[in-house]
């Protein structure tokens, strides 16, 4: 005769063996990918201010530099995080994001009119110390395609939200409240420097 | 000779092990819709990212430069990509997955530089796509045992996205819808040069 024991073994591995076969490498997981690609720039208030700053200052130069800027910080972005994800060191990375805070604050503050190569060259500068910073980040086994473009869609997301509010700047007491939006940001890019280097 | 006594974890794992044998086989990268291989092809493009982007970037390439490049692509593509399942559904054939984000960047960014390609460049481009994306389609379908009916699925997939992307792009360009489209390409070449960072990590 049978114990309890001994019948439950014989049903779990019973059942254990009519279990449906493993689907090998099929494309469960992927929202998973996307979402958690989604949710990393929004993680940290650094990253968040530089890239809506960036679309505040394209709002307030105008076209083309409104789609050029917002076009050119994903892009080197995706540069910087390529080098990060390769494990390429770059000193100062923290600096430099607070770095970009503080300028692109500093220059939504004061309409800082620069001209479109010296204003995308800039961007793209302070782009590589964010996508450095989050290539080094990026958690493995994730699906690296939609990982990467809901990073990037996040990124253009924030950028758009950025332009958006810059709209605003049409009215006086808009262009105001812009230039106060962007003394906030460098404000906060002054404490994410002391914070980077205390 | 003392005979053998089987007692009930015995029989137990025996029973396991016979269930076991019995199960069916797994289907590696493949999506069952439970409708055929037909049905499972268009499912696995539908739900392959790495397939689809490259297909609606290359539409809104085409749609963006013109009716004369829309019309080329919606041909040569689907052909192309017909061509080289079949290719690699029989020889069994296929490219390094680690290249998937070749297309990515190199239609990604054709896109966000609104680059004035000729129709003939265009159609190269496609034909290129439809090889290197066809073969490895070809060769997932042998694999998962669809073999040629689930690359006419496939097939029939892409040509439906192809034609409606490169006609969306072909009508809507006006003013800021062409820079929208170009901003969608940027954001496919930046997710193209993270995938390859990803796959040399």
């Amino acid at each position: 005769m049978r114990t309890p024991l001994e019948n439950r073994s014989f049903i779990a591995v019973s059942l254990a063996a009519l279990a449906s076969p493993a689907f090998a490498h099929v494309q469960t997981g992927q929202a998973t990918g996307f979402l958690a690609g989604l949710l990393h720039p929004v993680s940290g208030l650094d990253h968040v201010l530089a890239m809506v700053a960036v679309g505040l200052w394209g709002a307030q130069l105008g076209a083309p530099a409104i789609w050029l800027l917002p076009v050119t910080f994903p892009l080197v972005m995706a540069l910087g995080g390529f080098l990060g994800l390769l494990g390429v060191p770059l000193p100062g990375v923290e600096v430099g994001i607070a770095a970009s805070a503080i300028l692109l604050g500093a220059a939504v503050m004061t309409e800082r009119r620069l001209p479109l190569y010296a204003a995308a060259a800039l961007v793209g500068l302070f782009a590589v110390f964010h996508g450095h910073a989050h290539g080094t980040e990026l958690p493995p086994g994730q699906s690296g395609l939609l990982y990467s473009m809901g990073f990037v869609v996040a990124t253009g997301c924030l950028h758009a939200i950025g332009i958006a509010i810059g709209a605003m700047h049409r009215w006086p007491a808009g262009r105001i409240a812009l230039r106060i939006a962007g003394g906030g940001v460098g404000l906060a890019g002054i404490f994410f420097l002391w914070r980077a280097i205390a | 000779m003392k005979p053998l006594r089987i007692d009930a974890a015995g029989r137990a794992a025996g029973c396991g092990l016979a269930l076991t044998s019995c199960a069916p086989q797994a289907h590696a990268h493949l999506i069952e819709t439970g409708l055929g291989p037909v049905y499972d092809g268009i499912a696995h493009f539908a739900l392959t990212p790495e397939d689809l982007i490259p297909a609606l970037a290359l539409a809104v390439l085409a749609g963006l430069r013109g009716r004369e490049h829309a019309r080329r692509v919606i041909l040569v593509l689907p052909l192309a990509w017909l061509f080289a399942g079949i290719l690699g559904a029989a020889a069994r054939i296929s490219l390094p997955d680690s290249l998937s984000w070749v297309p990515l960047l190199v239609l990604g960014g054709l896109v966000a530089a609104d680059f004035p390609l000729p129709a003939a460049a265009t159609t190269a481009i496609a034909a290129a796509v439809g090889l290197f994306l066809g073969l490895g389609n070809g060769y997932a379908m042998a694999q998962a045992g669809l073999g040629v009916r689930g690359v006419v699925g496939i097939v029939g997939a892409v040509f439906v996205v192809t034609t409606v992307g490169a006609a969306c792009a072909a009508a809507w360009q006006s003013g800021w819808l062409r820079i929208a489209w170009r901003v969608a390409g940027s954001w496919i070449a930046a997710s193209g040069l993270l995938l390859l960072g990803w796959s040399l990590r």
